[in-house]
């Protein structure tokens, strides 16, 4: 018996174990984790880790000691959660051991999206863990061709990182411009003009249509030689586990405003959370775009994790905040530091207020009806600032104008 | 309470300064620069959320 089970040993499955110490919680906590080890931090994973810049204990979000001694965290790893019983509260491992809690968070994170067809390339690869990412670091050498499938934010640094490393790389990506989701489409075609200024070539618009042991063969005919390949088409949500538990998934864990897991039945549990990349949970502070109700978001971003966790302890804790962020992710690529704050989703008019994409270096405001309702920045690091300020004052657009062009 | 950051880290995402602006600075040259290296418990929670945003874990405090 513990008192509270964490399933996920990831940043958010850490952060809620330290903001229940932080916030005086006594109990004991059990903390699973489904790889070896102890839990490490991912951002570097596409980046210095790749590199070889960055060694296992730099990457450690806490050494296995303070885990033990000052977090007085019991870690269970590597074990895979099989199934849950919310209400009997009892969880199952696939060894077959079963914890019993008093609460539960969820926090089993997502995977890497594959290609099956990439199984047909010798040397195929997907970044999600530390092994993924020490496995391609070990085969990337100077001179090596390296096609990437992919032109988000992952596919994108671990071109630039290849290329860092002496490639020469090619991103394929099947949307007429990279990052329109989250970015739209111009501000992604902007972003997307950073491989070409920095010497990797970004195909858009390309399917590919199959893999070869050393080439990619693109729909229109084209065969790209390839050492290696690298697919970065996005991530999906852990929840298998969940399908029996009677809670409820929808692209994600569906949880409330204070991150409680619904049930099937549409009921929010006051013992069982969910938080980071499997929680899908209604930001208040944005609305839907039918403009009915407030956007349910899953967020696959570090900042996420980290904050969400906070909300989830204090709901353990019996304290109730909503969680309403402005969200934020960032990547670094080649030189540039492109930042995001907020969410683009429906968003009527974009504007660059400061620098230029041609240039490689602009900040952008994103209005939604009479709000500001994100930022972009690229290389504009303090620019940007104050604007994260007035996305978490939920600020209209003439307040963001008014800081952008002072009369 | 005493701020101190790891340098080696620190990657200029400048979430510590839209935390706590008296304490962080980061400047157009790209880097951090500390303001105040031993805030007042006034600025605590400010500096603790700096802590909690900093993507690199950066910044460490010490009582």
């Amino acid at each position: 018996m513990s008192d509270i089970v964490i399933v996920g040993a990831s940043l958010a499955g850490l952060r809620t174990a330290e903001a229940l110490r932080d916030r005086g919680f006594e109990g004991s906590i059990t903390l699973v984790g489904d790889e070896e080890g102890v839990p490490y931090d991912r951002p570097p994973l596409s980046k210095h880790y790749l590199r070889g810049e960055w060694d296992d204990d730099r990457i450690q979000l806490r050494p296995a000691e303070e885990l033990r001694n000052r977090l007085r965290i019991e870690l269970l790893a590597p074990k895979r959660a099989a199934h849950v019983d919310p209400l009997r509260r009892e969880l199952r491992l696939d060894d077959g051991q079963t914890l019993s809690f008093d609460r539960l968070a969820v926090a089993t994170g997502a995977r890497a999206r594959t290609l099956p067809a990439a199984a047909g390339h010798r040397s195929a690869h997907v970044i999600r863990t530390k092994s993924d990412s020490s496995r391609l670091r070990g085969v990337l050498a100077p001179g090596q061709r390296v096609v990437v499938v992919g032109a988000g934010f992952i596919g994108a640094e671990v071109a630039a990182s290849a290329k860092a490393l002496g490639c020469m790389v090619t991103i394929v990506e099947a949307a007429p411009v990279p990052l329109e989701r989250q970015l739209g489409a111009l501000m992604g075609a902007a972003c997307g003009a950073l491989h070409e200024r920095n010497g990797v070539a970004l195909i858009c618009g390309a399917t590919v249509e199959r893999f070869e042991a050393d080439a990619v063969v693109l729909s229109d005919g084209t065969a790209l030689s390839a050492d290696h390949v690298v697919v970065g088409v996005g991530a999906q949500p852990n929840t298998e586990w969940l399908t029996t538990s009677g809670l409820q998934i929808a692209d994600g864990l569906m949880v409330d405003a204070y991150c409680r897991a619904l049930t099937t039945d549409g009921l929010a549990l006051d013992h069982v959370v969910g938080v980071g990349d499997i929680a899908r949970f209604p930001n208040g502070r944005y609305r839907s775009l039918d403009g009915t109700g407030q956007l349910s978001m899953r967020i696959e971003h570090w900042t996420n994790a980290a904050e969400m966790a906070l909300v989830a302890a204090l709901t353990l804790t019996g304290d109730r905040q909503a969680y309403e962020p402005v969200p934020y992710f960032w990547s670094d690529q080649y030189t540039h530091k492109i930042q995001f704050f907020g969410r683009a989703d429906g968003f009527d008019e974009v504007e660059v207020v400061d620098g230029n994409p041609a240039d490689g270096s602009w900040l952008a405001l994103y209005r939604r009806g009479e709000r500001l309702v994100a930022a972009l920045g690229v290389s504009k690091v303090r620019a940007l600032i104050p604007y994260r300020q007035l996305l978490l004052k939920n600020a209209t657009w003439d307040e963001a104008r008014q800081l952008s062009h002072p009369s | 309470m005493k701020v101190v950051v790891d340098f080696d880290r620190c990657q200029s995402n400048a979430l510590c300064m839209s935390a706590a602006p008296e304490v962080f600075d980061v400047r157009d040259d790209g880097y951090l620069y500390i303001l105040i290296e031993e805030p007042g418990e006034e600025l605590r929670s400010k500096v603790e959320e700096a802590v909690r945003l900093c993507p690199t874990q950066a910044i460490t405090l010490e009582s």
